[in-house]
């Protein structure tokens, strides 16, 4: 096990939005996050690399243990943290420079000086998300004007490239369309190997496909967690079965 | 055609004239100065006017060297007093303060100091820096066309820092960077062209100024490098000459008048090329 989230609540000020969440993502495992719009899915993926403290207001309650440490607890370094649980987001987020500068830029954060060992690193990150042979003779050019397939895997490059532990993936897929989404879908069966991965996404087949455990979140609090091939063959709760039948949501 | 949409055409082309009458008007008084600017400025131009200093006043001939010096000289000045200090201002604004007390009061001042009168600028900088100091000064003049500056890059600086989405530098942080370092490697990398662009129109802005440098860096008829000591420039000489007996000093005036323009313009016409090949990049 990588993470045991224990009765976790979380605030938007004084607005309760994650209720009592009891929840433990395996390692090297990919755990999926379904659920209607609104239900706390993405709240619940940005408290485990503490998102919310960028903005004031925000408040935790509870505990989330990541390798046996709680990582709400005070005085916790987020740096550090960050860089053990990286982030890919909804909207691909490439940083307004080159292909190579982006991946570099967090190479150069976790200390890697030598610019040989940055050059091997920035290939080998590209090779990893299956971007390298697409865009070799691109690297100099300005990620901003890759493709948006192109920019959401060089985002997974770019998180992949600092080698965290976990892995949390935003709805990754969303903006993109089938082949881009399935290249990324292999990508993740392959980080499952040297990762832990955590996925919010909308589409149910695509949770179906990708993942070992998946957790429903409905209103603030998950209804059902367990293996994703019991979730979606055989669910205990009713609102599950309803949701991914597509009978609402 | 029935009434309603003969009553919408009408009202469409009565907005249309309007509107392009106006923008007529506006630009004809901007071509009018030009053209005006242009044909009595150039026939003052000449090698002597770039070189040589000030001829005594009633004899003919000499030119405008030394304030060309000491507007470029103060301006410089100006921009390496006011521009770091108002980039750093606006990052704190865009980046740290936010929607605190703080940068809600600063934002406050800076639109009000925009809209000072640069002449009282110029009074405070005479009562702040020459009295003290006993004389007026090139430093004097840069320190007040550094404060007109500062508020206009204060704001574009926030403006454009703004511009970079949240979600980038929310990348960022989450590959465990410090808060400079985005700051610093991918948010000024994100707005360098704007802040740059703003920080040029700036520029030209004051260099254009007159009033803050009467009571500051006052007047100098010789080369003047020394930051203490009164300076040339050439709007006051424009303003000198224009008030002054001499057909020959409103000529060389209508010359210095030309260069000012022409130089802003140029300055005001890169910038905006600059920023136009940012929206085709991205």
């Amino acid at each position: 096990m990588k993470i045991r989230i224990k009765n976790l609540n979380f605030y938007y000020g004084a607005k309760k939005s994650l209720k009592n969440i009891n929840l433990n993502v395996m390692e090297n495992m990919v755990t999926a996050l379904i659920g209607p719009s609104g239900c706390g899915k993405t709240t619940f993926l940005r408290c485990l690399n503490r998102m919310h403290d960028l903005y004031p207001g925000n408040r935790y309650e509870g505990e989330i243990i990541l390798d046996g440490r709680n990582i709400l607890e005070k005085g916790l370094d987020h740096i550090k943290l960050r860089s053990k649980v990286g982030m890919v987001f909804q909207k691909p987020t490439p940083f307004p420079m080159s292909v190579y500068e982006n991946i570099a830029f967090g190479l150069k954060l976790t200390g890697v000086k030598k610019k040989s060992e940055i050059a091997e690193r920035v290939e080998k990150a590209l090779r990893d998300s299956a971007l390298f042979d697409e865009i070799k003779d691109r690297l100099h050019e300005p990620a901003l004007a890759l493709s948006g397939g192109q920019q959401q895997r060089l985002c997974i490059a770019r998180a992949v490239a600092v080698e965290p532990e976990v892995i949390l993936m935003d709805e990754p897929c969303s903006a993109l369309d089938p082949v881009a989404t399935a290249k990324i879908e292999d990508l993740m069966t392959d980080l499952k190997k040297n990762y832990t991965v955590v996925i919010v996404t909308h589409n149910m087949q695509q949770a179906a496909r990708v993942s070992e455990y998946t957790g429903f979140f409905m209103m603030g609090e998950v209804e059902e967690f367990d293996l994703t091939q019991k979730i979606f063959t055989a669910p205990s709760n009713k609102l599950t079965e309803d949701y991914i039948t597509g009978r609402f949501g | 055609m029935n009434w309603f949409f003969l009553k919408r055409k009408i009202y469409n082309y009565t907005a249309l004239t309007l509107s392009l009458l106006s923008a007529a008007f506006g630009i004809f008084f901007l071509f009018w100065i030009l053209k005006d600017v242009l044909a009595m400025g150039l026939p003052a131009m000449g090698r002597a006017f770039f070189t040589e200093l000030p001829a005594p006043p009633g004899t003919e001939g000499g030119g405008m060297a030394n304030a060309i010096l000491g507007t470029l000289l103060m301006t410089v000045l100006a921009t390496i007093i006011g521009v770091p200090s108002g980039i750093l201002a606006g990052t704190y604004l865009s980046e740290y303060g936010r929607k605190s007390g703080v940068a809600s009061a600063v934002r406050f001042l800076s639109d009000i100091l925009v809209s000072a009168p640069s002449i009282v600028i110029g009074i405070f900088v005479y009562a702040v820096l020459v009295r003290p100091l006993k004389g007026f000064s090139a430093l004097a003049g840069s320190v007040a066309l550094a404060i007109i500056m500062l508020p206009v890059v204060v704001r574009t600086a926030e403006e454009m820092l703004k511009l970079v989405p949240d979600a980038t530098r929310e990348a960022a942080l989450a590959l465990g960077a410090p808060h400079w370092k985005v700051t610093v490697h991918v948010v000024y990398r994100g707005a360098l062209r704007g802040i740059t662009t703003g920080v040029m129109l700036a520029v030209a802005r004051v260099s254009g100024e007159t009033a803050p440098l009467l009571f500051t860096s006052f007047n100098n008829s010789f080369w003047n490098v020394k930051l203490t000591e009164p300076t040339a420039s050439l709007t006051v000489t424009i303003f000198n000459y224009a008030m002054g007996p001499y057909e020959d000093w409103h000529q060389k005036a209508w010359g210095a008048a030309f260069l000012i323009t022409a130089a802003v313009l140029l300055v005001t016409v890169t910038a905006r090329i600059f920023l136009r090949r940012k929206g085709r990049a991205e």
